[in-house]
């Protein structure tokens, strides 16, 4: 029973596509996980939109939208509908071919990094033998389209947008690639599927995920951070920037090619969110040995949740940072941090089982992280604030 | 089939390369022929050098040019193309025919040797694994050299760079 809700949906699969010729099978299999996952997702994008606008309007004190439906739960399709019949204005002087490309590749590449991400037992579009780099090298493409769409708009603003953005995503990229690298190293394998199946079992009740070892957990923390930087989101969301350069890179967008941008942006949140669950917790385990009977793809999506909501608290709390801030952070802090970890990767490997082992990768973490975070502040002099006219 | 496709759309997009006027789109052609290269190395079962393909030539290559064209020269400026400029006298036609013969000659060549008559051997399944045991035992030393040489250059780069910021100001 437990094994059947476990695999209902693979189960549902191999029913339909029994029907067909055992010719096209393999067609329809595909088309099949592709719906999958144009629909949990396409829905995943609806339901968070309308999460993070209450979740923002209750951290800065007000409502949120909530004059569609019931407490506004119907307001994603009061969007859709808006942004479906909304005119499609393209500027005079823009490029017309390039302009329209620029988000068909973002869509078509964030959709394309979920075929290696599994959302649950035996559910992986391709269980690719190079998954991992799958996921980065097409995740690599959407800074070309974001290129793309600054430079057609022929807007001084979008390009500066662009250009941001790029640079933002490039230098975030080698911190996120490094930490990653930390789990393929321990799971020794660039598959998805076997970097969680590396991670299954249990210590008591505790599973075997890599984040709780000290390299698993700086590693973990790092990815999330860089993470953030390469979705563009608040406190990395210069490209956006609305108050300095109005919306970045899709200024010049309207109607649906705007939602398409918003729905790009919001899957690469996903993915990379999702790739974080399979490196360091565990993908669809489950996170206590005693609660293993829930369907393997709750426990994806209930994690993928949480880390949307920790997304969402984050931009509701810290402000943007400057550009020499963003850049000093990531080939100062980020990329020393990460070189270190990949280093007390390799120790963890090495060292025999047991205390030591944990004293010298816990200090391999603490003292660099210490270090220089005291080394990056020491020339700075932070003051109580004073506010000219707010006070 | 499917080769045919991909080599289609790799020289188209070689060749478009070549022809827009504009360099911008020069660069997203070459974009194109990329990215057919990295289909037709997946077609043949190399899936790390297709996806390196990708990370690097897509991903850093392309981004490297286009950020080079924007800083160096206004961007959008309609320049001549190579194939335009060489096509307005007749040499340029000449070019054409000696890169076809070279190619002629070349694949000629290749059919008549040794090399192609030698039966192929059974689809050699080289895992992840098994690359990154070469590269990190077998072939450690060389990757070490290319891994300075990168370095060294990286910070020369630099070095230019940051001279060229003292003397501006």
């Amino acid at each position: 029973m437990i094994e059947t809700a476990d695999q209902i949906f693979v189960i549902l699969q191999h029913w339909i596509v029994g029907f067909a010729p055992a010719g096209v099978r393999w067609i329809l299999a595909a088309l099949f996980s592709v719906i999958a996952i144009l629909g949990a997702f396409g829905g995943l994008f609806a339901v968070t939109t309308i999460l993070e606008r209450k979740g923002l309007g209750r951290i800065q004190n007000r409502l949120g939208p909530n004059r569609v439906g019931p407490f506004g739960i119907l307001q994603p399709i009061a969007d859709a509908v808006k942004s479906l019949t909304k005119e499609d204005v393209v500027p005079y002087a823009a490029d017309k071919v390039v302009h329209f490309l620029a988000p068909v590749v973002l869509v078509l590449g964030a959709f394309s990094v979920y075929a290696v991400l599994p959302v649950g037992r035996n559910m992986v579009l391709a269980n690719l033998d190079a998954g991992v780099l799958f996921f980065f090298a097409v995740g690599s493409v959407m800074e070309l389209s974001v290129f793309m769409a600054g430079w057609s708009s022929r807007n001084k603003y979008s390009l500066l947008g662009a250009m941001r953005a790029i640079s933002q995503m490039i230098s975030y990229e080698v911190p996120l690639i490094l930490s990653s690298i930390t789990v393929i190293m321990a799971a020794g394998s660039l598959s998805t599927v076997a970097i969680i199946e590396k991670q299954a079992g249990y210590t008591g009740i505790l599973p075997h995920w890599y984040v709780f070892t000290p390299w698993g957990f700086a590693g973990f923390v790092l990815f999330m951070i860089a993470a953030t930087a390469e979705s563009n989101r608040s406190p990395f969301d210069l490209p956006e920037g609305e108050s300095e350069i109005i919306a970045g890179y899709y200024i010049e967008y309207s109607g649906f090619k705007f939602a398409l941008f918003f729905l790009g942006e919001y899957l690469g949140m996903f993915a990379i969110s999702g790739m974080g669950i399979t490196l360091f917790l565990g993908g669809w385990g489950a996170p206590l040995s005693f609660l293993a009977w829930v369907p393997s793809y709750l426990w994806f999506f209930a994690k993928l949740l949480a880390m949307i909501a920790v997304f969402i608290w984050i931009r509701g709390t810290l402000p943007r940072l400057r550009m020499d801030q963003l850049l000093n952070f990531a080939w100062k802090f980020m990329l020393p941090m990460a070189l270190i970890n990949l280093v007390t990767a390799g120790l963890w490997h090495f060292l025999p089982q047991g205390g030591l082992r944990w004293l010298v990768c816990i200090l391999m973490v603490v003292v660099p992280y210490v270090l220089l975070g005291r080394g990056l502040m020491q020339g700075q002099r932070l003051e109580k604030r004073v506010y000219q006219f707010a006070e | 089939m499917l080769f045919t496709i991909l080599a289609i759309l790799t020289v188209a997009g070689a060749v478009a390369a070549m022809s827009f006027r504009n360099l911008v789109h020069s660069v997203l052609a070459l974009t194109l022929a990329f990215a057919g290269l990295a289909m037709v190395y997946l077609q043949l079962g190399a899936q790390f050098i297709g996806f390196a393909q990708i990370l690097v030539y897509i991903g850093a290559v392309a981004i490297l040019i286009v950020f080079a064209i924007l800083l160096t020269r206004d961007a959008g400026t309609t320049s001549k193309s190579a194939l335009n400029a060489s096509a307005s006298n007749s040499s340029g036609w000449g070019g054409g025919v000696v890169a076809v013969a070279v190619f002629a000659a070349m694949a000629w060549a290749f059919h008549a040797s040794a090399a192609s008559q030698r039966a192929l051997p059974a689809q050699p399944e080289a895992t992840m694994q098994q690359i990154g045991n070469a590269l990190m035992l077998q072939f450690a030393l060389p990757l070490e050299v290319i891994g300075l040489l990168l370095t060294a250059a990286l910070i020369g780069a630099v070095t230019i760079a940051m001279h060229d910021r003292q003397e501006t100001r």
